[in-house]
């Protein structure tokens, strides 16, 4: 069996690591398991390992050949592909079709749904209550209430006036 | 600064208690954080990366947390001093590597380190003695809803956090436990523990390296997933999982007095030998025997020892901080024997393990352990 780094020599360290149903294998030479430091456990963990993988293969695949690169920051797939990280948030953008079947793998979703700086927690908020507003005012002309109609109305304006104004992305 | 004055002398620092801490001996909940329009750091050029930290330096020491705090670039600080505070757990091998362009910022009572420039431009890390994982996350989320005004945060709606691998994306949370399961590994369920741990997400890890036998028997569990989850859901799922491996340890404990007695004795009889005698011992054996030493404290066999000496020597035995009670350089061979007269003058106090009378003739006889 070849190691599946370089290709070149016979594998001697296969590793197996099972996360949730999804079992992974990886069959390295002794070289290549040194240089991606399977020797020191404490640094090293599977997933990123085959992050750096699975990763360039779909991106290939993405990039359909050519070589993508971040207009930021000039990272290509070839950089991440050694490195296993990205070059800045921006290449979240530029990557972002790649790295999709990637994030699946790896995470639970594929949707952040932690913690979110309060600055946007307050348009998250007020996107949420927009929505809410509209449903009210649709059953309101349902009901051909429109006094009620009009002030839902002014609120959805008023609110959709603040959602606009600078709020920091 | 000096870095020495600043930390907390290993003999107080063992003595920090906390819930569990039997078998938890520490909980830790670590953010990963960016700065918009910025490379991250393994990609910026040193020129960005000073220009970083000395915009995020400032920012973190200036939090009311983090008053008369330890600030320091990593290129001011020598390689001993580096790798004592690996040995402390408070920065990453990854960090400890690090030169100009990157820092660090230490609070008082060293519950509270920040990682400027490491693999992201600010890992921040909250520490708790014992089992403490809903207070760590309590104390680093505070820190960071303070930080977020004063540093523009990479950010995405979808993904959250934006960090420079995609294994930390979203959250950037790492929520983890350091456990000290020596029962576990006696009985040799150790490695049913560490694959169903692993079948649920979570990572173990030996926390001083070497495969899965972990030196001195101490593991490090920790969330392996970032996105799709809330933090409140990571912290509890660990939490839960924590509370099973807390009791298979104690079963185990249990189990093995009662069916392998002189097992347990003989290692731990052996262990408090050899750790009382020796004239020469690596660092690599002394976790070992202090780990069972350990064990011996939890099963009451050291009587009026003080609770926190094997968690002291666990600290003072490694080489960095072995090496700075030194001046000269010393080479391993002299470290082993340094070790082995330090180890052996404080275990002087201590009296030989206090276990059952031997059986009387014609009683039943233990089944030998192996």
């Amino acid at each position: 069996m070849l190691c599946c780094v370089c290709k070149e020599k016979e594998a001697t360290v296969h590793l197996t690591q099972i996360a949730g149903d999804k079992m992974q294998k990886v069959d390295l030479c002794e070289e290549c398991a040194k240089t991606k430091g399977v020797n020191d456990p404490m640094g090293f963990s599977l997933a990123d390992l085959l992050l750096g993988l699975g990763a360039s293969q779909e991106m290939e695949q993405a990039a359909g050949g050519t070589e993508a690169r971040c207009p930021r920051c000039g990272f290509t797939q070839a950089d991440f592909k050694k490195s296993g990280r990205l070059g800045c948030p921006e290449c979240y953008r530029t990557f972002a079709e790649a790295l999709e079947g990637l994030l699946k793998t790896m995470h639970k979703g594929t949707r952040h749904v932690g913690k979110a700086p309060e600055s946007l927690r307050a348009s998250r908020d007020l996107s949420d209550r927009i929505r809410a507003l509209q449903k009210r005012l649709a059953k309101a002309i349902e009901a051909e209430d429109f006094e009620q109609a009009a002030v839902l109305r002014d609120e959805i304006k008023q609110a959709s006036a603040q959602l606009g104004s600078p709020a920091p992305s | 600064m000096n870095l020495h004055t600043f930390l907390t002398p290993p003999a107080e620092a063992a003595k920090r208690r906390g819930p569990h801490d039997r078998i938890v001996m520490s909980s830790r909940v670590r953010l990963a954080r960016n700065l918009k329009d910025a490379s991250f750091p393994g990609w910026a050029k040193k020129a960005e990366r000073i220009r970083l930290l000395e915009l995020i330096q400032p920012a973190v020491a200036g939090l009311p947390d983090m008053r008369d705090s330890f600030v320091e670039t990593m290129d001011n600080l020598s390689p001993l001093d580096k790798q004592i505070l690996v040995e402390r757990h408070l920065i990453s091998r990854e960090h400890a590597a690090k030169g100009a362009g990157s820092g660090l910022v230490l609070n008082r009572d060293e519950t509270l380190c920040f990682m400027i420039n490491e693999e992201d431009h600010l890992r921040m890390q909250a520490l708790r003695p014992g089992l403490q994982l809903r207070q760590a996350w309590q104390a680093i989320d505070q820190a960071d809803s303070l930080l977020e005004k004063r540093l523009d945060y990479a950010f995405s709606p979808e993904l959250g956090y934006l960090t420079a691998c995609p294994t930390n994306l979203g959250t950037g949370i790492r929520v983890s436990a350091m456990l000290h399961l020596p029962g576990l590994v006696l009985a040799e369920h150790i490695n049913t523990i560490i694959s169903s741990v692993n079948k649920l997400g979570l990572a173990v890890r030996g926390l001083y390296g070497e495969g899965t036998e972990a030196l001195g028997n101490v593991f490090q569990v920790s969330n392996q997933m970032t996105l799709g989850d809330t933090e409140a859901a990571i912290v509890e799922r660990l939490e839960k999982v924590l509370a099973q491996i807390i009791e298979h340890e104690e079963n185990s404990r249990a189990v093995l007095l009662e069916k392998k007695p002189k097992m347990v004795y003989n290692h731990i009889g052996r262990a408090y030998g050899i750790l009382a005698n020796a004239h020469s011992i690596s660092s690599k054996e002394t976790m070992n025997l202090l780990s069972l030493f350990r064990l011996g404290m939890d099963l009451e066999l050291f009587p009026g020892v003080d609770r926190s000496l094997p968690d002291e020597l666990f600290i003072l035995t490694q080489p960095a901080h072995l090496q700075k009670r030194y001046s000269d350089k010393l080479s391993a061979e002299e470290r082993d024997v340094l070790r082995a007269d330090m180890v052996r003058e404080r275990l002087k106090q201590v009296s030989r393990p206090v276990t059952p009378p031997p059986a009387a003739p014609g009683a039943e006889l233990d089944k030998p352990g192996k």
